[in-house]
């Protein structure tokens, strides 16, 4: 028996004994069959009306993805919040800085205690004022600090006492709120004059009328020429608890810091400005061998007792530091997110299954297979579409109570919310792919006869 | 009359495991243009793998199989979900409409699928599919809204909306009461009447009796061929309108396993 051949020949046979243009308009015809088809805008519409159908459902699958990016949102808010006002924190201490400090840097194995010996002095802060040994110097500015008991009428108070020269004010980006800065000339004659810190103001003269009145410290007494605004910044030894005397003054005759060695006066600091943010780092080794030209230390730097602290450098450090704790965070939370991710996967699964016969039923009545990928896809899309619009809206909302609330100050960006959201949609597409395929796959006989 | 339905020694083996099962072992025969056709046969005797080869929802092993001029055996599997839009109006035993759609809505269905048809237009054509199977003053009524009679007239106005070249009715009063399938069985005659092709799968010989041709299958081949007439009017001992024993009736209903050995026994 040649059952093979039969269908085969008759196959050939059927058409011809018909009409003779019958296979010309059924090849046209079935040309035909690649137009049409539904649009992906009907196509979205039953999708949407299919979330519609399950209201609870719906929201509490959203949910889970609006949770993932309200946090991923609030998070980096506060993180780079924390990161613009630690910054701002830093560079409130002026900019393009550069702190020279007694003691050995620490790098490079075991050394003495920054410190550990007063081998910073007057004599060194003018060497490096020659603009000749430090070129990309604009200012120079040696610093001597010390504690004094302040006094004024019934109220005292311990403070830190800076003494500085006239540029200390140009140098770290402080503003008078009254009066005026000590001069020059104050500096060149020990004047008893003192300008206070902000804090400082206000605990010894609450009445605001600080201006020309006296301040005792250590017996001595210091006309008030000054008061400088509040710079804001909490940490790194704000200027506002403390108060700023001549150098001259403050090494002369508040504390008498002879050094050791030489006919000199000890310094605590001695802080440059480069001329521009360009020049910081020929500065610094200019810096540093002009110091060890005027100490006679090896010029290699194996011998240095002092340590020349970048603040670019510091800056760059706690910039990296706050940027990878934010992107911890956020990493945690777009964990959540990917949870949220895997609930609407899960969610998905269920809702083909349950739809299995409506899947038969829409392929029966023409749906391609892509057709009703498409519908689930976008039902997966709208679910996390959704949750990422309102997981934004809760996420800058929380983000704004907490800068609102002052205890931390927080930025708010677009492409943080443009990130979140997008991952958000990606989470949807990735986890609604899988379901998507197997409706789209499912047998149209074997679906509408599910049980 | 021309050719509506052509089909070649159709034949449909199922693989499961290593077993090869043949619900179609090679069946050939025409439907011309407006023939009211109903296709009988126990359960497994391979009636519902032929209609699934008939509505375009499988393509056979081999054989050919033409419908309204379209070679449909080896088509890709886009084109035949174009083929049953277009040619091929459904109705189901289980009516399959979907329940938060009005019936409006579920009649515009297929439409939608088609494409290229504002959505006005598909609301308004499916009215007028409504108006034809007497449903015009229920089109926004949900599906649990309606009677079990009223749901299948949703259905069939479904499967009209797209103005197809063939019915295919599965059992469509499988889930009716005598009175109500009496009354859709005259629908599908007055459609049928009016130039509709009807293909109808039943197992009901009350049902058949509607058709003016009976296509009979058992063990996967075609037993007999004969106008519905002559069916009833032969005593033939396998005549359909017999009684069917209770094994038979058990089976039709689900209850009992279809064991080859015994069909054969038969």
């Amino acid at each position: 028996m040649s059952t093979h051949e039969q269908p085969l020949r008759r196959a050939e046979v059927a058409p011809a004994t018909e009409a003779p243009a019958a296979p010309d308009i059924a090849a046209e015809e079935e040309e035909d069959l690649w137009e049409g088809g539904i649009g992906w805008p009907e196509t979205l519409g039953m999708s949407l009306s299919s979330l519609r159908a399950n209201p609870l459902r719906t929201v509490l699958t959203a949910l889970g993805v609006l949770i993932g990016v309200a946090s991923v949102v609030a998070l980096l808010a506060i993180g780079r919040g924390s990161q613009a006002s630690i910054t701002a924190s830093i560079t409130a201490n002026g900019a393009n800085l550069l702190t020279v400090r007694p003691g050995a840097p620490s790098s490079g194995g075991v050394r003495g205690a920054v410190g550990e010996s007063s081998s910073l002095t007057l004599a060194d802060a003018e060497a490096l004022a020659n603009p000749q040994s430090v070129p990309d110097a604009a200012f120079v500015s040696p610093e001597y600090s010390g504690n004094a008991q302040l006094v004024a009428g019934s109220l005292n108070l311990n403070a830190r006492v800076t003494g500085a020269t006239a540029v200390y004010p140009s140098l770290h980006n402080n503003t008078l709120a009254e009066g005026v800065f000590f001069s020059d000339e104050d500096n060149r004659a020990s004047a008893n004059v003192v300008v206070l810190g902000a804090n400082v103001a206000t605990n010894l003269f609450p009445a605001g009328d600080s201006l020309g009145q006296q301040v005792r410290m250590n017996g001595q007494s210091f006309r008030v020429v000054g008061v400088l605004a509040s710079s804001g910044g909490g940490g790194f030894g704000s200027i506002d608890d403390g108060v700023i005397v001549p150098l001259n003054t403050a090494l002369r005759k508040l504390f008498g810091a002879r050094a050791a060695v030489g006919n000199s006066f000890s310094v605590s600091t001695i802080v440059i400005q480069a001329a521009s943010s360009d020049q910081i780092d020929a500065a610094l080794s200019e810096v540093e061998i002009a110091l060890r030209n005027q100490k006679d230390l090896p010029l290699d730097g194996s011998g240095d007792t002092f340590s020349v602290i970048n603040q670019a450098s510091i800056l760059a450090t706690v910039t990296q530091t706050t940027q990878m704790l934010t992107l911890f965070l956020a990493a945690i939370a777009a964990i959540s997110l990917l949870v949220g991710g895997i609930g609407i996967m899960n969610i998905m699964l269920v809702s083909v299954r349950e739809r299995t016969r409506e899947i038969g039923l829409r392929k029966a009545l023409g749906a391609r297979e892509g057709d009703i990928m498409l519908q689930f896809l976008f039902e997966s899309l709208a679910l996390s579409g959704v949750g990422g619009l309102l997981g934004l809206a809760l996420g800058s909302a929380i983000a704004l109570a907490v800068g609102a609330s002052g205890v931390m100050q927080v930025q708010l960006s677009l492409d943080a919310a443009l990130l979140a959201l997008g991952f958000a949609l990606a989470v949807g597409l990735f986890f609604g792919i899988a379901p998507a395929r197997s409706a789209a796959r499912l047998d149209p006989i074997t679906a509408l006869r599910y049980e | 009359m021309s050719i509506m339905i052509s089909a070649r020694d159709l034949t449909r083996t199922y693989q499961t495991g290593d077993i090869e099962v043949h619900a179609l072992r090679g069946v050939s025969f025409d439907i011309q243009r407006g023939e009211f056709v109903a296709i009988m046969g126990p359960s497994g005797s391979g009636k519902s793998t032929l209609m699934n080869l008939i509505g375009c929802l499988d393509t056979p092993t081999s054989g050919s199989y033409t419908l309204d001029g379209l070679e449909i055996d080896q088509l890709e599997k886009p084109l035949l979900a174009a083929v049953r839009n277009r040619k091929i109006g459904f109705v189901f035993q289980q009516f399959h409409l979907l329940a938060r759609n009005s019936a409006l809505e579920n009649v515009a269905l297929p439409l939608a699928y088609r494409g290229g048809l504002p959505a006005d237009e598909r609301l308004e054509r499916a009215a007028e599919s409504l108006e034809r199977v007497g449903l015009g003053e229920r089109m926004d009524h949900k599906p649990q809204e309606l009677s079990g009679g009223q749901q299948q007239r949703v259905a069939i106005a479904r499967a009209l909306v797209t103005r197809p070249a063939l019915l295919l009715a599965d059992e469509p009063t499988g889930a009716l009461d005598t009175r109500t399938s009496e009354e859709l069985m005259g629908l599908l005659t007055d459609l049928n009447r009016s130039g509709m092709t009807v293909v109808l799968v039943t197992h009901e010989p009350d049902v058949a009796r509607y058709a003016r041709r009976l296509l009979e299958i058992r063990d996967g081949l075609l037993q007999r061929d004969v106008p519905t007439a002559e069916a009833w009017a032969a005593q033939d001992p396998h005549a359909p309108h017999l009684p069917a024993s209770p094994v038979e009736r058990a089976r039709r209903v689900g209850r009992l396993p279809v064991a080859r050995h015994w069909r054969r026994s038969a």
